[in-house]
């Protein structure tokens, strides 16, 4: 089994290198071999997560190199799960970027199956510069992805998001540079057993590394006050990007959770509470600003952009809590809101696209389709803002009884209490300037074809809550088997390379 | 199992009707009545005769980690609330097929109807308090639908946004109320919970909790001063008022303080909490109700007071009060549900709800008058009819009432004042409609309506009276089943209709009296309350609050986020330096224990020349390309540091990064706008200072702290086994090609990335070319002077050559497919730039993305070779050939992968180079039809 680790990395490898020497040909041909990609893709995330079910960690050793020598790639519970999101989501976007936004941008498919490359390979590596050396990979193909078709707006919301991030990659080099430093290691399982006989001497700069990741990370997820960018760069971006980066903030939470409470929280070594007080307070930031910026937008694809913050703080509220009931509340929160976030993406570019307002919510004529349009972002709009029966709720009640016992309870409950209210004023606002008001339909129907991906995506909620208690026993499996790193740590470190030494192959 | 089907029945019902509304109006009604009218029959045929011990009790497992459970139990109460909810439900079905307007097909409307039914009986059939709780916002969401029924209308939005926000935020209440409750009992199961009633009463969270579930049942039932959405709420078809405010949503905080009446209530904060709002409410109701000259605004306020009277007898906290409230629950329903029908056929006929035009109308519908006029008097509290006995029983228990001591005397009093009014509004709404001389003014000229859409109006009436005489034969039976079910016992009560001369009987008395003499006296009464009364409702109060907070919200966004770079990095780095700050702050010693090299005076020139030269690039902003040498001069001092420390590689690459990118760099400034100077305030340049110098000092700490120190770092094992295993004898090769060769094909992975992103950004792109230079210089004239082009030239393959050299010698000595690229790369943007684009165009072929794909596909399969022979990804391999003539050959597969390397650098250099020349090259006449090569 372990050797079908490689895969979700080769696959779009393969299919974007494929892409580019094939770059001349014609859309067809790209099309072919994303989708494809794509499709493998999926099978792949099915089969892997059906494989981690069983509580066991999967590692690989790349180049056949022991760790913590060479590079590990580590399945677990939490990668296989966000292989799978990771997955879903660009079948969704992909889908709906061949409808039309390919046309328009030369290697859109290349820089698409590269986003996937990088995503992909942060999940599954088990080195921190490895991971830095992926997070590279998917920001230089958002980069791409984000500004392709140019515009004023969209031009000047990339070249922040560019900016910052460039700072972010100097500050992640900084970290790994102190923890290395410091360590001698920078494999995640084997820092966990240098860490626990560090030098105490040595663990301020140790935690001054690893606060530093906590920033980048926090960049990443767009954490208060690093969220300047998220905004204006979803806002702006093309549907099917805005609705593949809807992951993009989960890689900053995933790396979050893998090396805060996996790696620095194993066991009791003295970073295990490195990133505990700063955590919640940002989280409550996080939701707090996010939901001003929900309530005051004026444009849809921006409040669906500050709609991501919100949830990326109720999801640092479970991670922060610290505890296996947070965790998992936050796991279920985190598949709930990346899945219905991305379908309201897609389905904000369908109503803006029939709207000669576009996606600002403002009176206009309704889009066409009004009706089957509208039912789906009342379905969007009731998961998110966590109404029945809808999944937004299960994952708040989840978090909220977890947060019950926190010494935080009361700041916490009032928060995502509020928070909720507010967000559903929000969107009762957005929902009734752009189906209510307008006069009826002006423009002609484009088909059902573009509504499908936002209306498969969105159908995942749901689902979530009919089979509630699979997911959220997965959940809890997977944030046990996050906090407790023993199953990792011994899958990585008690791997022994194949055949030691270089193959020495004869030809005659 | 029946429970079930109780509540599937109505939702099938609802996911069918936008069907069956295809097949005509009839049909839908049909279906949505069927489906209600199954439902109905299947409770009563299951679960009467209702005993205290056999209640329908079922369960599974839904969420385990929330403790949510999909349990339903079916006790008294329960059954109380079904019968009213479907009953009425039916009712209302039936009334809206003939009162909605032909045109509606009625799809949408009997699909929301019937999910919000669904939605009722899911509250109240709950036996967990998640599935309460998950129920309970789905009657918001789908009232606010139902209300919002003809959204083109604003008042129809408003009503239906204000209604939404209002239950809403009370939901969000209960939810945490709900939580803290079960946290409490230590389980959701409402069975649990309700036996653990002591427990909960004495938990230090008992208040907290109380309050939270309090604000959600008071929302819910429209209770002061949270009231205000439900008049708003009248803005639905009247076929929704009647069903959402007699009998189902209004009733379901009511349901909730009944529910758990045996867990929160008999404390102190319990009578005062809801006795004292109860009160308020129904007195502030029935006075307000007066006043309104709109129809259902008189029954919207008359409903707050009822609901308000209902609350206060929980509020009492006594066995009897709990007896009179659900006694009152069915009474309310059914008199408010014909008054709110009688009301919409009214409107139906005149055109109009303005009381002060409708008069006199006993002439034109004498039948429906009877009929409303019956129902009205039901809510006053006329004898023989079933408003008189829950409130007989309502005076009786304020009067034994003994909670306030001395001012014992005030509840009754209060009870009969809001008699009192509750009686004027109701002669008001019988004189001024049907008598009080004529009609004034009327849209449409009144008659009576056809036979079809009184039958509910009739049922209802039929019932008022049925109860009010035999009220024994009648519904004695089920109110002591919802008795048991709240109480756990039936206390004695009596229902008769005669109780001998009593305090209630005079209290009625007065009230009736009293309630015609206020009448007789309203247009005084009006007078005064336009005079005296403020104007400020908690409604203004809402909107303008809201309004606020949203102005606020814009303001606080607005100042926050600028939308300025400057600000967003500003955060990044104080949040980076402060964070990487705070575990220094507490007496660390950051020297950790290595000796100090010697400061000689070539590292200290060097350092200076860093500093000043970072300095001076932030001081020449202004003239790009000074700023640009300067930045050069920062590389070249990192360049010899490198060699310093004998890192040849690290100084090679450096070099040709440094080359490379100083001329790509040239290329971008010359587009950029000329360079004027941005002032710049002194409190940013005092914010950028400190901001600088701070993130400055904690990174050179940081960095000083690293560096004293020894530790025992993996790279031992590279140094040890570059050579016996990794086959080659420059370690940092082995490392990039071999040890982490997965880095470095993730890193020319990057470059292929940032060709293809840069091509599509410049694919198309046309800036208008600076006419002169930096400092008004005018561009030279000889734009490709000879004597460069004559030197580069013959350069060309010498340059090819040392790259080739440095490629191949790589994983022995400092090279490698990296540094080979660059030099590659230099080489040839030094044609581009000696002899121009098209010259150099027209002798290369200039497939960049077959170089640069291909590269990066030829390192891939390095990597996938060795998966045939079974070892992982990028393991190296040394293949041994024997050739004829030449004999032995050793290739190492890292030199395969080196090569992909070198072709993705070359590639990506040359790539970027050509596009953003291409930008400064073009003319103006040349249309911009560049063949492209993707597509």
């Amino acid at each position: 089994m372990s050797e079908m680790l490689i895969l979700p990395i080769v696959v779009p490898l393969l299919a974007g290198a494929l892409l580019l020497v094939g770059a001349p040909r014609k859309l067809h041909w790209h099309r072919a071999i994303s989708t494809g990609a794509t499709v493998l893709m999926l099978i792949i995330a099915v089969r892997l997560l059906l494989h981690s079910g069983d509580g066991s960690v999967e590692a690989y050793l790349v180049g056949n190199w022991p760790a913590p020598f060479g590079i590990v790639l580590v399945l677990d519970r939490l990668a296989a799960l966000m292989l799978l999101l990771t997955a879903i989501l660009a079948a969704g976007a992909l889908a709906y970027g061949m409808l039309g936004t390919d046309r328009t941008a030369p290697g859109f498919h290349a820089l698409f199956m590269f986003q996937l490359l990088g995503l992909n390979g942060a999940f599954l590596t088990g080195d921190l510069f490895n991971l830095f050396v992926f997070f590279e990979i998917l920001l230089l193909a958002s980069y791409g992805l984000l500004l392709h078709g140019g515009g004023a707006a969209r031009t000047r919301a990339g070249l922040h998001y560019v900016v910052i991030n460039l700072v972010g990659s100097s500050l992640f080099l900084i970290a790994l540079g102190l923890i290395y430093g410091v360590t001698g290691t920078l494999n995640m399982a084997h820092l966990t057993e240098r860490l626990a006989t560090l030098d105490a001497s040595d663990v301020p700069l140790a935690s001054a590394g690893a606060l530093l990741l906590l920033v980048v990370f926090g960049l990443k997820a767009a954490i208060l006050p690093l969220h300047f960018w998220l905004p204006h760069a979803y806002g702006n971006a093309s549907a099917p990007v805005a609705a593949l980066f809807a992951i993009m903030t989960k890689v900053g939470v995933y790396a979050i959770v893998r090396v805060f409470e996996l790696v620095f929280g194993y066991g009791d070594g003295p970073l295990a509470d490195v990133a505990g007080p700063w955590l919640l307070p940002a989280a409550l930031l996080t939701l707090a600003v996010g939901t001003i910026g929900v309530v005051t937008s004026r444009d849809l694809r921006k409040m669906v952009g500050y709609l991501i913050i919100v949830s990326v703080g109720m999801l640092l509220v479970g991670i922060g809590l610290g505890t296996e009931t947070g965790l998992t509340g936050a796991l279920y929160y985190l598949i709930h809101t990346t899945l219905v976030t991305s379908g309201l993406f897609l389905l904000a570019d369908v109503i803006a696209r029939g709207r000669p307002q576009g996606s600002r919510i403002v009176v206009g004529p309704r889009p066409p389709d009004s009706a089957l349009i509208g039912v789906l972002f009342l379905v969007g709009a009731i998961a998110i803002a966590g109404m029945p029966p809808l999944s937004g709720l299960i994952g708040k009640l989840l978090i909220l009884s977890a947060a019950q016992t926190s010494a935080w309870a009361v700041w916490i409950w009032g928060t995502i209490l509020g928070s909720s209210l507010f967000v559903l004023v929000g969107l009762t606002r957005a929902g009734s300037s752009l189906f209510w008001q307008g006069d009826p339909v002006s423009s002609h129907s484009r088909g059902a074809l573009h509504i499908l991906p936002a209306a498969l995506l969105l159908s995942a909620s749901p689902l979530l809550v009919a089979f509630g208690g699979t997911v959220s026993g997965f959940a809890e499996a997977t944030a046990l088997q996050a906090l407790n790193g023993t199953a990792y740590v011994e899958a990585v470190l008690g791997l022994s390379p194949t055949v030691p030494g270089i193959p020495q192959v004869t030809l005659p | 199992m029946f429970l079930v089907w109780i509540i599937l029945l109505p939702l099938l019902g609802a996911a069918l009707s936008p069907l069956a509304a295809q097949r005509g109006r009839g049909v839908a009604a049909w279906s949505a009545g069927s489906a209600s009218g199954l439902a109905l029959a299947l409770t009563l045929w299951q679960a009467l005769p209702l005993t205290a011990d056999s209640e329908a009790h079922i369960s599974w497992s839904w969420i385990p980690q929330l403790g949510l459970n999909l349990s339903l139990r079916l006790d008294g109460l329960a059954l109380l609330f079904v019968i009213l909810v479907l009953a009425i439900g039916l009712l209302v079905i039936l009334y809206a097929h003939y009162y909605l307007p032909k045109s509606d097909r009625l799809g949408r409307f009997y699909a929301l109807l019937l999910l919000f039914q669904t939605a009722m009986l899911g509250i109240v059939l709950s036996d967990n308090l998640l599935l309460l709780l998950l129920f309970w916002e789905l009657t918001s969401l789908s009232s606010f639908l139902l209300i919002a029924y003809h959204p083109h209308s604003s008042e129809a939005r408003k009503g239906a946004r204000t209604s939404l926000i209002v239950t809403a935020a009370g939901g969000l209440a209960l939810m945490a109320g709900l939580l803290l409750l079960g946290h409490i009992a230590g389980s959701f199961e409402l069975s649990t919970v309700l036996a653990s009633g002591d427990r909960v009463r004495e938990h230090e969270l008992y208040f907290p909790t109380l309050l939270l579930i309090l604000l959600g049942a008071f929302t819910k039932s429209a209770q002061f001063p949270l009231h205000f959405w439900l008049p708003k709420a009248m803005a639905a078809p009247t076929p929704v008022s009647a069903y959402l405010h007699s009998a189902t949503m209004v009733k379901a905080g009511v349901f909730l303080l009944a529910r758990l009446f045996p867990v929160l209530a008999e404390t102190e904060a319990w009578f005062y909490l809801v006795g004292g709002v109860g009160l308020t409410t129904l007195l502030f109701g029935a006075y307000t109700a007066l006043f309104k000259h709109d129809l259902k605004g008189l029954l919207a306020y008359s409903t707050i007071s009822h609901l308000g009277l209902i609350t206060l007898l929980f509020g009492l906290g006594t066995p009897l009060g709990a007896v009179a409230g659900l006694f009152h629950v069915v009474n309310h329903a059914i008199f408010k549900a014909s008054l709110f029908m009688a009301a919409g056929i009214i409107d139906h006929e005149t055109g109009t709800r303005d009381m002060r035009r409708i008069n006199g109308l006993w002439k034109y519908m004498p039948y429906t008058a009877t009929l409303a006029m019956v129902a009205a008097a039901a809510m006053a509290g006329v004898p023989l009819l079933n408003g008189f006995l829950s409130k007989e029983m309502f005076f009786a228990e304020t009067v034994h009432h003994e909670w306030l001591g001395a001012l014992d005397w005030l509840l009754p009093t209060a009870a009969t004042l809001a008699g009192v009014f509750s009686v004027a509004y109701s002669v008001r709404f019988i004189h001024d409609v049907f008598f009080n001389g004529e009609p004034i003014n009327l849209p449409r000229s009144p008659r009576e309506p056809g036979h079809r859409i009184r039958i509910p109006v009739e049922v209802l009436v039929a019932l008022c009276i049925v109860v009010g005489v035999m009220p024994g034969q009648t519904v004695r039976g089920l109110l002591d089943a919802a008795v048991t079910g709240v109480l756990g016992e039936v206390p004695y009560y009596s229902l008769a209709l005669w109780h001998g001369f009593s305090l209630p009987m005079l209290m009625s008395l007065v009230a009736l009296t009293g309630g015609v003499v206020v009448y007789v006296l309203r247009y005084q009464l009006f007078k005064l309350h336009d005079r005296w009364l403020p104007r400020v409702s908690s409604e203004d109060l809402f909107y303008r609050f809201s309004r606020g907070i949203l102005r606020l919200a814009r303001r606080f966004m607005q100042s926050f986020d600028n939308r300025s770079l400057q600000r967003y990095l500003a955060w990044l780095i104080a949040v980076a330096a402060i964070t990487a700050a705070a575990p220094l702050t507490n007496g660390v010693i950051l020297h950790g224990g290595a000796d100090l090299m010697p400061i000689d005076g070539v590292s200290l020139a060097a350092a200076l020349i860093l500093a000043v030269a970072a300095i001076a690039t932030v001081r020449m902003r202004h003239q790009r390309i000074t700023a640009l040498i300067m930045t050069s001069l920062v590389g070249l001092i990192v360049t010899l540091t490198f060699v310093h420390f004998s890192a040849p590689d690290l100084a090679l690459t450096q070099l040709s990064v440094e080359v490379v990118t100083t001329i790509l760099l040239l290329l971008v400034l010359y587009f950029l706008p000329g360079g004027e100077r941005l002032e710049i305030s002194p409190l940013r340049r005092v914010r950028d200072l400190l901001l600088a110098g701070s993130s400055g000092l904690v990174v050179a700490l940081l960095a000083f702290g690293v560096m004293t120190r020894s530790h025992t770092p993996i790279s031992e094992f590279f140094l040890e086994n570059a050579k016996p295993l990794g086959g080659g004898s420059n370690v940092v090769n082995v490392i990039l090609v071999d040890f982490r060769g997965f880095d470095t094909l993730g890193e020319i992975t990057v470059l292929a990335i940032a060709a293809a992103g840069i091509f599509m950004l410049l694919r198309g792109l046309h800036l208008p070319l600076p006419e002169h230079g930096f400092g008004r210089r005018q561009w030279a004239v000889d734009v490709h002077p000879l004597i460069m082009a004559a030197v580069s030239r013959p350069l060309l393959p010498l340059a090819l050559l040392v790259s080739l050299f440095l490629l191949l010698r790589g994983h022995n000595a400092p090279g490698g497919g990296f540094i080979a690229g660059l030099v590659a790369g230099t080489a040839l943007i030094l044609q581009h730039l000696a002899s121009g684009l098209q010259w150099t165009q027209q002798r290369m072929k200039r497939r960049y993305f077959t170089l640069i794909g291909g590269g990066v596909l030829l390192a891939s399969a390095t990597g996938l070779a060795s998966l045939l022979f079974g070892r992982p990804f990028l393991t190296s391999a040394v293949l041994h050939l024997e050739l004829p003539l030449i004999g032995e050959v050793e290739l190492a597969s890292a030199m395969a992968f080196d090569i992909g390397v070198f072709l993705t650098v070359v590639g990506t250099v040359i790539l970027i180079l050509e596009n953003l020349g291409r930008l400064s090259t073009q003319q103006s006449a040349q249309p911009p039809t560049e063949p492209e090569e993707m597509r």
